[in-house]
């Protein structure tokens, strides 16, 4: 209040209006009503009988004027020539105005427009736009930041792309480079200011503003970049941030807010929101019709809506990790996580220890199912016949799509650890998903298939067949564990090396799974089963001409693996 | 040796486009001479409105389900159907005739060899729907989408066009009720999801289809009771039943999938989520048990009408559907949580 104007300081709305009359009138209504006066510029393309309707509609709205029209397409020219053009009318037929506020027919106030008033008025020198430079900002839509500047744009990016892109090539190989007049530093930011007379009159009345015009006519984007650009020659005080809120989604499009967006718009406390949808009738009833003059707000605060919208970008672009769904099916690689959460894959310790699950169940809280992949049907954990999300312990369903089984599995049980067993007498397809997913942590005591056809009471032909067989089985096995692929916590153990002190490498396993109850340290261990005679029934198979020898050494007669003095750390690979 | 691979593979998907272009042409010459089939009960198509958005439905005695089904795409913003009737003899006929809004053929010629109806349509769809944004359905398919309850298909379309997407996918949840199917009641015009309140949540296989590339999509309720010996057979849920309509696209089998091809990439690739949509599906109202042998005896459902028998047997005789991790359905909200359906990038 320096220039004792003092009370009749003005606020001058410039609206730029396409489509959505009868919401644009609504507005514009609004803002007269609070005493501001209006310059509405409507697109050149709208046809004449909708114009003069519109005009019609608002002849008998007081201080409002139509400023001369040109044709706005998005990305060129044109918006900033018709704000230019409307600045102009407003400056000169208002005289009382101090701050020109650049909305849009979508734009709806959300806070009482008396507010605004008060709040700029005890801000008179200081331009609310929101500018910086190239280098600073991450909104590169199309993969042109600093290009913007230095090539020319020509051809409009919505109608003839390929001839856009072209020349945007055509002029990278030749290495052509603007000269940006009088050196000034290209700034961008949002489209919707708020400027002084002071600092948009400067901008207006340049005598150098032919040559800017000139340049930037042919910028990429220029209504992102004109005043933003040229704010900064003459502001006095620039708040780098635009009173109107505005979201863009990943791809640099403006998001539309409805009529369930009310309560976070309330809460915002910004002054002008855009875009809305036209036919929010809600929004429009509660913010223009009754407003909420109850609060004591000082400054907008958008984080909320904020944080919402982030979360929406995040979603499209990388959605939820381990969800396999009808929208999103990512191709191999793109996963981003094939499965939600980390699970544990226990080989051959229900074979070796007789009440494994149990103890496993017991010791970590975990939810621990027995062989999942069993030819017969997926042992779910307490013998249930159908998981969370009515996944079936069907074979068929299960070897049908195995991958989408044990992602669902995954998927359902969200919150709770998985825990199952597996082995070579099952259904070996899903190995190489298992073996390549981060979020398995596999751990193997090779050859511990070969406990229960000792305890079997099987004709000893067969089970020499069945030894073969198994082995064969699980040493294809092991080398997926060990292939480069391999993304899982993967351990591996003999049995003879893992009999000897089964409670070290069981407490790694464990303490890995980091679940509050196991991190104490294993109170009681699991029993073994009874491991006597184990030594002579190999060497009994290796009489028959079988080899086996993933399980280790365990010489006939002795009933426990010959002490072997230095031991091998357990063998990890990552 | 890389290099020439890929140029093979994009040889072979080069042929395959070409194929499939040949086999769109003749899909809607198909369409062209079925039109002969349909006969005009009423037509109110002069009153479609520029940009209104349509649905196009084939029926065959769904005077039960109808009311509910009108009411709830009108309240979507459904400005107009276009429904052919298959020789009603419950009143459906009479019932269509009688609303503003529908605009009705008849005829009596055989549903599977129209494709199971979508021959007429595709003739419907080249007549009217040109331009508009129309919604294929069937009756006992209840359509939603994230913020159905307060954004309506304009809203939809809108966001649609937006991101530059001419289609929208909406997989089928079967819906069913607890207890067996005959022993509930419904009336007509009822909410139908007070009778059918249970859905299975996590069971859902999909694979991708190489030639038309859309997403294979099997599970649910059916596949676990019916096919689990025999997964292959279990019935296709992933539709894309939303499309910015043009005259030249055409539905290849029911609303699974359509060509031009690139209309059935609903789906994101890179590991990120497009928005979609659910069918609720009704087809499990106390009505199925009857109606089950009447279906086995036509063959007109599938095109392989035998290997369902055993299918049609069990629906008659009248099966408790739920299991005790069957989830009880409470809105948009609760599927989108479960990953069945997803809000994409839309806030």
């Amino acid at each position: 209040m320096t220039d004792g104007q003092g009370q009749q300081a003005q606020v001058g709305i410039v609206m730029l209006v396409h489509t959505a009359f009868h919401r644009a009138e609504q507005v514009a209504r609004h803002w007269s009503a609070a005493g501001c006066p209006l310059v509405i510029h409507a697109d050149k393309s709208v046809p004449a009988k909708t114009y003069d309707a519109f005009m019609k509609a608002l002849s008998d709205v007081p201080n409002l004027r139509f400023s001369r029209r040109y044709r706005c397409e998005w990305g060129t020219w044109g918006l900033v020539a018709a704000t230019q053009s409307a600045a102009e009318v407003m400056l000169a037929d208002f005289p009382e105005v101090r701050h020109v506020y650049l909305a849009s027919g979508s734009c709806l106030p959300l806070r009482p427009v008396e507010e605004l008033i008060e709040y700029l008025a005890q801000r008179p020198q200081t331009d609310f736009i929101e500018s910086a430079t190239t280098a600073d900002v991450p909104w590169t839509i199309g993969g042109l930041d600093h290009e913007r500047f230095t090539l020319r744009f020509p051809f409009s990016w919505r109608r003839h792309r390929y001839l856009f892109d072209k020349y945007v090539d055509l002029q990278r190989r030749l290495g052509v480079r603007r000269n940006i007049p009088n050196a000034i530093v290209p700034h961008m930011g949002s489209q919707w200011w708020c400027l002084t007379r002071q600092t948009l009159s400067a901008i207006l009345q340049d005598p150098e503003r032919p040559t800017y015009d000139r340049y930037f006519r042919r910028v990429w984007i220029p209504d992102e970049s004109y005043f933003q650009t040229l704010a900064r020659l003459y502001a006095r005080r620039i708040e780098s941030r635009s009173l109107t809120l505005s979201k863009f989604d990943y791809q640099g499009k403006p998001h539309i807010f409805y009529d369930d967006h009310l309560q976070l718009l309330r809460r915002s406390d910004c002054f002008v929101a855009r875009k809305i949808w036209p036919d929010a009738d809600r929004l429009y009833q509660a913010f223009l019709k009754d407003p909420d003059n109850t609060m004591a707000r000082t400054e907008p605060n958008p984080g909320k809506i904020d944080r919402i919208f982030a979360k929406a970008v995040d979603r499209r672009v990388y959605g939820r990790a381990g969800l396999y769904m009808q929208s999103r099916f990512p191709v191999e690689g793109r996963e981003n996580g094939l499965t939600s959460a980390p699970y544990s894959v226990f080989e051959g310790f229900s074979e070796l220890f007789e009440d494994f699950e149990t103890w496993l169940a017991r010791s970590t809280g975990a939810r621990v199912h027995g062989h999942l992949f069993a030819p017969d049907r997926a042992q779910f954990s307490d013998g249930q016949t159908v998981m969370n999300g009515a996944l079936s312990d069907s074979a068929a369903l299960r070897d049908y799509n195995p991958r989408a089984f044990l992602a669902n599995l995954i998927w359902n049980t969200r919150g709770e650890r998985q825990c199952f067993q597996f082995g070579p007498g099952d259904t070996q397809t899903i190995e190489w998903d298992m073996a390549k997913d981060n979020n398995a942590q596999i751990s193997v005591i090779t050859g511990a298939w070969a406990v229960p056809l000792f305890k079997s009471n099987l004709n000893f032909a067969d089970i020499r067949t069945a030894a073969a067989q198994l082995q064969r089985i699980e040493s294809k096995h092991l080398d997926v564990l060990r292939s480069q692929w391999t993304k899982a916590r993967v351990r591996i153990w003999s049995m003879a090396e893992f009999v000897e002190s089964p409670m070290e490498p069981l407490q790694v396993v464990i303490d890995e799974m980091g679940l509050s109850r196991a991190q104490r340290g294993l109170s009681e261990a699991p029993r073994m089963t009874d491991l006597t005679g184990f030594g002579q029934f190999l060497q009994n198979l290796k009489n028959q001409g079988m080899h086996p020898y993933l399980m280790g050494n365990f010489p006939a007669g002795h009933d426990m693996p010959e002490p072997r003095p230095p031991k091998r750390k357990p063998y990890l690979v990552r | 040796m890389r290099e020439w691979q890929d140029r093979r593979a994009r040889l072979r998907d080069l042929a395959m486009a070409y194929r499939l272009r040949w086999k769109r042409r003749r899909l809607l010459f198909r369409a062209l001479r079925k039109r002969r089939q349909l006969t005009p009960v009423s037509d109110r198509t002069a009153g479609i409105a520029p940009g209104a958005i349509l649905a196009a439905m084939t029926v065959r005695n769904e005077a039960t389900r109808l009311p509910f089904f009108l009411e709830h795409h009108r309240r979507l913003g459904v400005a107009h159907f276009l429904v052919v009737d298959n020789g009603s003899d419950d009143g459906t006929r009479d019932y269509l005739a009688a609303q503003a809004d529908v605009s009705l053929w008849s005829t009596q010629a055989s549903y599977r060899l129209s494709r199971f109806g979508v021959d007429w349509l595709t003739w419907l769809q080249i007549r009217h729907a040109h331009g508009h944004w129309c919604l294929t359905l069937d009756a006992d398919e209840i359509f939603i989408y994230p913020y159905h309850d307060t954004r309506d298909l304009r809203a939809l379309a809108g966001w649609l066009e937006r991101q530059g997407h001419a289609s929208f996918g909406a997989m089928m949840l079967d819906m069913y009720p607890k207890g067996p199917l005959a022993e509930q009641t419904y009336a007509s015009g009822d909410d139908p999801f007070r009778t059918l309140q249970w859905f299975d949540s996590g069971n859902y296989m999909i694979q991708r289809k190489p030639d038309l590339q859309n997403l294979w999509i099997q599970g649910g309720v059916r596949a676990r009771r019916f096919f689990a010996g025999n997964p292959r057979r279990a019935p296709t849920m992933g539709k894309t039943p939303f499309v910015k309509w043009n005259r030249r696209y055409a539905y290849v089998s029911s609303t699974h999938s359509l060509l031009p091809r690139r209309l059935n990439h609903v789906y994101d690739t890179e590991g990120g989520e497009r928005i979609s949509g659910i069918l609720l599906h009704t087809k499990f109202l106390p009505e199925v048990v009857r109606r089950s042998g009447e279906e086995k005896h036509r063959q007109e459902h599938f095109a392989n009408s035998r290997f369902y028998d055993s299918y049609y047997d069990t629906l008659a005789g009248n099966p408790d559907l739920w299991c005790p991790q069957s989830r009880r359905f409470t809105g948009w909200r609760q599927l989108e949580a479960m990953g069945l359906m997803s809000r994409g990038g839309w806030p």
